[in-house]
């Protein structure tokens, strides 16, 4: 039993850590320009799939490098052509917009690689598990917190201390004034949106080694981070971390006691914060 | 003003004129009648979230919730409680207006995006409710195994399970009710307060107006009539599966909203047609319709922002 429940918590770290991933690139283009990108699934599918295409030239190593920044490019070019448009609009368009590119994605992901699901190969030596007794602890798992969290103190890194993040807090806190003291905020905007998108496509590559490869993978991660988002605080970034990992392990343990409201636990969750405590567990008052 | 108020009531007079007709002209142009009422039923919900989206200024995406409420609450009052299906509209419409009910305390303080967010992720609670609970809601596979059943009025039977035409006028009998009490409310002080608070909620606010209690009743009323358009859906495919309550549905009533015209009253009925002709007619041509329904939303708001009926105006106003 208790293996059973420590099996289920770890995977369900392993779930949150995807999450918080991917709810961090939501959080950083809605902070910065006010846009729900529906379409941050599907960044996440293609970079997935991009990954199982590049692995038998430069192999899984190339790929968890190349194919995020392959996304992450794909992410600039649809910001300059579609997104920037909406800016500043009714936040509605950004909605109906991000929806649309959302279809195009995953329709256009079953067009290229079938709608079937496809083997994603993992170097054999990351597979074996590392002890007997705790079965479910496998290198891959391990490696997959890892690289998460080595890409999370990546992103607050850059955010802290470099020029780059320094003006994108400084335009979450206040656009207008960061356009005034003479940053180009349109290529501002743009860069965030990337490095977004580029979080989504490292999730990608990361979550089909162990969720499988299918177009759907996208649409299914999205809601939850849309609660995670909510439940750890809008405007916050260590709040949407800590929102995802929570939602993450809740499911896991609830796995273990009622399966069958796994995925329905994290919205009550998400309905007792909102009851408690609307601005969210880390938000900053008033920002919504 | 009087020439506006003519050109009201003429639009209004056509448009009860063509839906009048609709089994009649339809099949004429190549349509069949059950797309006349799934045009009728999806417009009803489209209008009805028009009622917070258009007239309130508060932007739900998450109305597909309560419509799959009002549709599992019809289908599962026929299936498991009394196959009337009179009971099964009321039951249906009372289940997803309380459930709007409940939810709305929690969301109606929050605004724009963040409140689109709060309802989508609502919703999705139902829809793993539905998808999960396989022995009850019948899980992916979705309820089956029920019909509605004929009206009878003890005097007078009408057969609405065989008859399509008829089954298509219960549904409009109950759609102009639904949009009678719309228009009514819109036209009374709770209506026009609503407008206020969509036009200036600060100013509305100093003016002594409850805010948040205005917000919370036009999303009930607005989630009723989407329940009963669900359960009407319900009723008109004998069928109701998860897809009903899945976020992409409350994106299909957006984008029908915003494509009619938000800020006109039949503009989502418009809005609903163009999109289930064209979604009727992109799935029976090519099995990638997903894109191009995607393209067509992505299309609609880089060029099409204010609608059909708000290009027809701007025209007429130029």
């Amino acid at each position: 039993m208790t293996q059973l429940v420590l099996f289920n918590v770890f995977n369900g770290l392993i779930v949150g850590a995807f999450y918080a991933l991917m709810a961090l690139g939501l959080s950083l283009i809605l902070n910065l320009s006010g846009v729900i990108n529906f379409a941050h699934g599907g960044f996440l599918a293609l970079g997935g799939y991009l990954a199982f295409t590049l692995i038998p030239y430069v192999g899984f190593w190339g790929a968890l490098i190349i194919a995020p920044f392959l996304t992450a490019i794909l992410g600039l070019i649809v910001e300059r052509v579609l997104i920037r448009r909406v800016y500043g609009r009714d936040p509605l368009y950004s909605l109906l917009l991000t929806f649309g590119l959302a279809f195009m994605f995953e329709d256009g992901t079953r067009y290229i690689w079938g709608a079937q699901s496809l083997p994603f190969q993992v170097p054999g030596w990351l597979m074996a598990p590392l002890s007997n007794e705790y079965f479910f602890l496998t290198g891959y798992r391990l490696f997959m917190v890892l690289m998460v969290a080595i890409a999370v103190i990546g992103l607050f890194m850059i955010l802290g201390y470099t020029r780059l993040g320094i003006r994108i807090r400084a335009g979450t806190l206040d656009l207008e004034t960061v356009s005034v003291l003479g940053v180009n905020v349109r290529i501002l905007r743009n860069l965030n949106f990337g490095l977004g998108v580029y979080l989504a496509g490292l999730a990608g590559v990361l979550a089909v080694g162990q969720l499988g490869l299918q177009p759907t993978i996208g649409a299914s991660l999205i809601m939850p981070s849309f609660v995670a988002i909510i439940v750890g605080g809008l405007g916050s970034l260590p709040g949407t971390l800590l929102g995802g990992l929570l939602i993450g392990v809740a499911s896991g343990v609830t796995t273990v006691f009622f399966p069958s409201a796994t995925e329905a636990v994290m919205y009550v969750m998400m309905a007792a914060v909102l009851l408690v405590r609307p601005r969210g567990l880390l938000g900053e008052e008033g920002r919504f | 003003m009087r020439g506006d108020d003519l050109q009201k009531r003429a639009a209004t007079a056509i448009v009860w004129l063509l839906l009048l007709g609709m089994p009649f002209w339809l099949p004429a142009i190549g349509g069949y009648t059950e797309l006349g009422s799934r045009v009728v039923v999806l417009g009803l919900a489209a209008m009805s979230l028009n009622f917070l989206l258009g007239y309130t200024g508060v932007l739900s995406f998450g109305h597909a919730a309560y419509f799959g409420l009002g549709a599992y609450g019809a289908g599962m009052t026929l299936k498991y409680l009394v196959p009337s299906t009179s009971l099964g509209i009321l039951v249906g419409t009372l289940v997803g207006t309380l459930a709007a009910a409940i939810i709305g305390p929690l969301i109606i303080r929050l605004r724009g995006v963040y409140f689109a967010m709060v309802t989508i992720a609502f919703g999705q609670t139902f829809y793993f409710i539905a998808f999960r609970w396989n022995t009850v809601t019948g899980g992916d596979d979705g309820l089956i195994g029920w019909t509605r059943q004929p009206l009878d009025f003890g005097f007078a039977k009408i057969d609405i399970l065989h008859n399509p035409v008829a089954f298509y006028y219960l549904i409009l009998v109950l759609f102009a009710l639904a949009t009678g009490c719309m228009a009514w409310l819109l036209r009374s002080p709770f209506g026009r307060t609503l407008l206020a608070i969509r036009e200036n909620e600060r100013r509305a606010r100093f003016l002594g107006i409850p805010v948040d209690q205005h917000i919370w009743i036009s999303w009930v009323i607005s989630c009723c009539f989407v329940s009963l358009a669900g359960a009407l859906y319900a009723l008109l495919n004998n069928f109701v599966d998860p897809r009903a309550l899945y976020w992409t549905q409350s994106g299909d009533f957006v984008i029908m909203a915003v494509l009619g015209g938000m800020r006109s009253f039949w503009g989502p009925l418009l809005g609903a047609a163009i999109f289930v002709v064209l979604q009727d007619y992109l799935s029976s041509q090519t099995q990638n319709w997903m894109s191009f329904v995607g393209l067509f939303f992505v299309l609609v708001v880089l060029f099409f922002p204010r609608g059909v009926l708000g290009i027809i105006r701007r025209r007429a106003a130029a």
